[in-house]
């Protein structure tokens, strides 16, 4: 009784006192634990995310990690006209383009057409069987997967048997650039196919039954009621996953590139992100390499603003 | 209606058909390698083709993995990773989401802006870098289990997970003048096992299959997790790394075989806890789409 009484004194003296530092101190003793728990996980963040952003200051330096950030000389946007200007500007942005729209139009939809396809298999016992064994890959490892897949590439590896057989002749599949987006956007929807389309098959599930019962009476086909009932059913999902998807149309996992690609094939492979990380960390380069990292993210915030700016207008579906 | 059950068997048969290649296409590459692991060296560099049956049998190739000094270290070290990582990570998303789930906290919703806020603000690779080199945890193992300490992303889940326990069990235990803290240990976590399941999972893969920040931050061999290790040896092809410590006078025939043996050591332990633990990877992934 007394703890309930304080929480309504608590509540009027929110009404009657607009001292905040009074209420805070307040709060402060009523949520001791909370707050000194608290304290730590402040810490990190402050420490490994907070911290790092006053690094992007070296972007606008002639940084030397002798003199620090605060000693080193200032250079205005020299780095990011030098990156525009550079050779490199149109291919590396060319290729994060054209991956992620590579990943856009054949990653994307694979997970989809699956569970729709999936959400036709009435028999429990093999759904499951199928599910399993199609998460399964999401779990394996970035370093295992580009191992398995340099091994099949090797002239003497699986894929080329294949080629082979078929009447081809043996190619190291890893050294050829018009290759490497077909290999890296296919390993890609192997390992995130079954795992992407989880999303999609918890919404299929709660599809009302009685929809389709209804449907069924009137005559409708299969087809008829996939594209009437089950398509619809799920396009919400369906386009707030494309406008996260666009938010990051140049933002591309490099770790899988760094594994794969090669000198031979940096005409198609070599993206933002990878070249940020050879000129940074290979060339030393610190300041010309944040310079591009931050155009990146500046593109990418712009086109996640701009992807649910768009679809406000058009289905009124919108991540804030 | 005999022309729609006709389609709609055609339909079933291709259906099941499709479904059945995609598990073979799914599941090959790892059938080739666990096959290919076990084979006769000789016998499996002459072949051509997909396996379908062990080509002899020689276990040969894990001795020889597991006789590699260098591979045993790093087993160790991702297991240390893997362990305190979770434990780390574990103890202080659950504090992070025990304080977002407080509804009437007062700064709830400053802490979550502020951390909310890093999903979409960060100094990016180099400044990132350098931070950890001016924190000192340059060359150290910890690089590896504190920077990556806390997933804002995991914290959200476990905050959505709490704020959707029954609020009376809290507020009855309030009232009769239990503290935070036991209200923590003794009301909200029994209640959360599936969350902390899930994340404990979550996390773990993670740290496991973990390369890209010991590749840069690491300089020390000793202190190599198993997927850097396991990187120079497939993808390097790095035959001295492969078979260091190892007498051979073959080094070139089991080339691949102890390329394949160590991708299976390594594969293992995930293959091995996973088809226990499926339903709980997919609830977190429901459980975040919630939130978006």
């Amino acid at each position: 009784m007394k703890q309930e009484a304080a929480v309504i004194v608590n509540k009027k003296s929110l009404n009657m006192n607009p001292g905040y530092i009074k209420l805070f101190v307040k709060d402060l003793g009523k949520h001791k634990f909370a707050y000194i728990t608290i304290i730590p996980i402040i810490a990190y963040y402050l420490i490994f995310h907070y911290k790092p952003l006053y690094g992007i200051l070296m972007a606008f330096q002639e940084f030397n990690p002798a003199d620090g950030v605060w000693g080193s000389k200032w250079v205005g946007f020299e780095h990011f006209i030098s990156f525009f200007n550079s050779p490199y500007f149109f291919r590396v942005v060319r290729n994060t383009f054209l991956l992620n729209l590579y990943q856009l139009i054949f990653e994307f939809p694979a997970p989809i057409i699956f569970a729709l396809f999936l959400n036709e298999i009435k028999a429990m016992r093999y759904k499951r069987i199928i599910q399993t064994t199609t998460y399964l890959p999401h779990f394996v490892s970035t370093v295992v997967i580009c191992g398995i897949i340099v091994d099949f590439c090797m002239s003497d590896g699986l894929f080329n048997d294949i080629i082979e057989f078929l009447g081809g002749t043996r190619v190291p599949l890893l050294q050829k650039a018009n290759l490497f987006p077909v290999i890296y956007v296919g390993s890609n929807i192997w390992k995130n196919l079954g795992w992407s389309s989880i999303i999609y098959l918890s919404q299929l599930s709660s599809i009302d039954p009685q929809l389709y019962e209804a449907a069924t009476i009137d005559g409708a086909g299969r087809f008829r009621k996939m594209w009437s009932i089950t398509i619809p059913g799920i396009l919400p999902t369906i386009i707030i996953l494309l406008i996260l998807r666009i938010g990051r149309m140049l933002s591309i996992g490099f770790e899988k590139i760094i594994l794969l690609y090669n000198p031979l094939t940096y005409e198609t492979a070599d993206v933002i992100s990878t070249f940020v990380y050879r000129k940074g960390l290979m060339d030393f380069a610190w300041s010309y390499s944040t310079a591009v990292g931050q155009f990146n993210s500046v593109v990418n915030l712009l086109l996640l603003v701009l992807a649910n700016k768009i679809s406000k207008k058009v289905n009124e579906i919108s991540l804030w | 209606m005999n022309r729609k059950l006709k389609t709609d068997y055609i339909f079933d048969t291709i259906n099941y058909l499709f479904m059945f290649i995609l598990i073979l296409v799914t599941l090959y590459p790892l059938l080739h390698v666990f096959l290919g692991s076990i084979s006769d060296p000789y016998r499996l560099q002459k072949h051509r083709g997909i396996l379908l049956y062990p080509l002899g049998f020689d276990l040969e190739s894990y001795a020889r993995v597991f006789a590699n000094k260098s591979i045993v270290t790093g087993f160790r070290n991702s297991v240390f990773i893997t362990i305190t990582g979770v434990l780390l990570s574990m103890i202080m998303t659950i504090l992070a989401a025990f304080f977002l789930s407080r509804r009437d906290i007062l700064l709830k919703k400053h802490v979550m802006w502020f951390i909310v806020l890093t999903m979409y603000f960060s100094g990016g690779l180099i400044p990132s870098y350098m931070n950890i080199k001016e924190l000192g945890l340059y060359n150290s193992i910890w690089v590896l289990i504190i920077p990556g300490a806390l997933s804002t992303w995991n914290v959200i889940l476990m905050r959505t997970y709490f704020l959707g326990l029954p609020n009376e069990l809290e507020e009855a235990a309030t009232i009769d003048g239990a503290s935070e803290y036991y209200t923590l240990t003794r009301i909200i976590i029994p209640l959360s096992k599936p969350i902390i399941a899930v994340l404990v999972l979550y996390y773990g893969v993670d740290k496991w299959n973990e390369w890209f920040a010991a590749s840069i931050y690491l300089r020390d061999r000793k202190m190599y997790p198993i997927q850097l290790i396991l990187r120079e040896i497939l993808i390097n092809n790095d035959p001295e790394k492969m078979m260091e410590d190892v007498m051979l006078t073959d080094k070139s025939a089991y080339r691949e075989t102890i390329k394949y043996a160590t991708t299976m050591a390594v594969t293992l332990p995930i293959l091995f806890v996973y088809p226990f633990l499926q339903k709980y990877f997919v609830k977190g992934v429901l459980l975040g789409s919630l939130k978006g």
